[in-house]
């Protein structure tokens, strides 16, 4: 008990004393939140859009390249796993072509590409749940495909799996951890390093996990609150 | 006003339509009966291009519109359709049903106006004098186009007895009530035709009147018509002709009283003796 007293002391000091709770929320929150959220709206564009693709007829020749080609993609970022993607971009990638996007910059594009690459194939299922007559009728009515799709597809696919997109939300919220790969300074970055300043890693360590727990009950209570106004047009309200 | 010359659809190797050659002209109340399985809903869905017809011609207004070069969306706003299981936008109102398509129609046309009247200086450049374009008239703002198809929307709400559910989502309706408020849809775009597939067939008989009565009020206002129906009755009471489709291809064409008295074709009576 009194090796949790000194612990907690310790970790007391660093974390509030000397003023650390200022990196944790001003740096690593911040940071952490904005790759997940970026990435997660970067993800949903590129994966309706990859989606849209994907259920077009395919009687044209260039939905079907455009299909080969998103293919190779999501098998890309589905088959490598997030920190390979990461340093590729990082370390490989973008000094090879001579940009320097800076490193936040950078994880928000690789996280949103592979969020894109799993939300493209949750975003066809639910394109391929909305009855094909609701297309017909927009269809009908003398709209283009696109408007068709965006006004009316998309809108009761992305309904239907709010809590699968939810899923992938507190998935990237979670993998976001792994930006310090190539030196953001995330949560887990913060209280490393809160934890190295007096060898004390066990309460910092809790209490990282306790502010993700808290983060993805957030997320699900959002979802919750999201999904019932997005069911005020069905019949059970 | 559409003229159909040798339309021939097939789906892989099965032949559904085998050259069907029909003229329709304005004021039309064409009544489409036959067997099922006999083309007669492919053949309409043929009409505004729902299916691309693997041969011949649909000639609407001049323009053969079975040509994959068309602009297919230009000329299905003045084609409305009906459709059997409603096919109402489940994520929006009733009056944002109708108000849907003519605010996106006009929405797009304005700006489609704008971007050209923008860049008219710079393309006029390349014109010679006599070339030149001039700008396009804009007349109304976006939101006159949304004012005006929400009064337009409310008034074919009136007309169809519907005014108090008009911000209700189509979940709520019957199905009676869904058929009429898809009508209403299609008359928002005043189109010059409008095609119903079987539009009372997943009706429950008790609805099927109400919906049958719309029709009639539209035919009486001069509304050229398609109808795919198994409803006899109404055939007879309302068409101005008779299609009776078998088998890919149009076997009898007639007025509803030689048709019903006195059928030509062999496979017509028998179809006729079945039904009626």
């Amino acid at each position: 008990m009194a090796d949790i007293a000194i612990r907690w002391s310790k970790f007391w000091r660093s974390f509030w004393i000397n003023e650390g709770y200022i990196r944790v929320f001003s740096e690593g929150l911040k940071n952490t939140l904005i790759i997940a959220v970026v990435g997660l709206i970067i993800g949903i564009v590129i994966g309706t859009l990859i989606a849209a693709v994907k259920v077009m007829p395919k009687y044209k020749i260039l939905p079907r390249i455009l299909d080969k080609i998103l293919a190779l993609y999501v098998g890309f970022f589905r088959g490598t796993p997030i920190v390979v993607q990461l340093l590729l971009a990082y370390f490989v990638i973008f000094p090879m072509v001579g940009i320097n996007i800076g490193s936040i910059n950078t994880c928000v594009l690789v996280f949103g590409l592979n969020s894109g690459a799993y939300i493209s194939e949750m975003m066809r299922a639910g394109i391929q749940s909305v009855d094909p007559g609701q297309m017909e009728a927009g269809r009908a009515l003398g709209m283009s495909y696109s408007v068709t799709m965006m006004k009316i597809i998309v809108p009761q696919a992305v309904k239907n799996i709010l809590p699968t997109l939810g899923n992938e939300f507190i998935a990237l919220i979670k993998e976001t951890s792994v930006a310090s790969f190539v030196a953001v300074v995330d949560l887990y970055k913060v209280f490393t390093e809160i934890g190295t300043s007096n060898y004390e890693y066990l309460i910092p360590y809790l209490f990282m996990a306790i502010i993700y727990i808290v983060l993805v009950m957030l997320i699900t209570l959002g979802i919750k609150i999201m999904e019932r106004r997005l069911q005020k047009s069905d019949r059970r309200n | 006003m559409i003229d159909v010359i040798d339309l021939k659809k097939s789906f892989g190797k099965l032949e559904v339509l085998k050259g069907v050659n029909v003229k329709i002209e304005k004021g039309d109340i064409v009544c489409v009966i036959g067997p099922s399985g006999s083309g007669k809903s492919t053949f309409l869905r043929c009409l505004n291009c729902m299916e691309d017809p693997t041969g011949g011609q649909i000639i609407f207004h001049g323009v053969n519109i079975a040509d994959m070069r068309v602009d297919i969306n230009l000329h299905r706003r003045k084609i409305g359709m009906v459709f059997q299981q409603f096919n109402l936008f489940n994520n929006k109102t009733v009056i944002e049903n109708i108000m849907l398509a003519p605010v996106h129609v006009g929405v797009s046309d304005l700006r489609n106006a704008k971007l050209h009247n923008f860049f008219l200086p710079l393309t006029n450049m390349f014109r010679k004098k006599k070339n030149k374009k001039s700008a396009l008239e804009i007349t109304q703002t976006k939101a006159q186009i949304k004012e005006e198809a929400r009064k337009n929307a409310l008034h074919l709400l009136e007309r169809i007895g519907l005014s108090d559910k008009a911000d209700v989502y189509p979940s709520t309706l019957s199905g009676g009530q869904k058929q009429r408020v898809a009508i209403a849809r299609a008359l928002a775009m005043n189109p010059d035709v409008i095609l119903f597939d079987e539009p009372t067939s997943a009706l429950d008989p008790e609805m099927v009147g109400e919906v049958l009565d719309l029709m009639r009020e539209l035919a009486e206002d001069g509304m050229t018509m398609v109808v795919v129906t198994h409803e006899m009755g109404f055939a007879r009471e309302v068409a101005s002709r008779i299609l009776f489709m078998d088998q890919g291809v149009i076997l009898e064409e007639a007025d509803p009283k030689s048709f019903f008295e006195s059928p030509k074709h062999q496979r017509t009576q028998e179809f006729l003796s079945k039904v009626l």
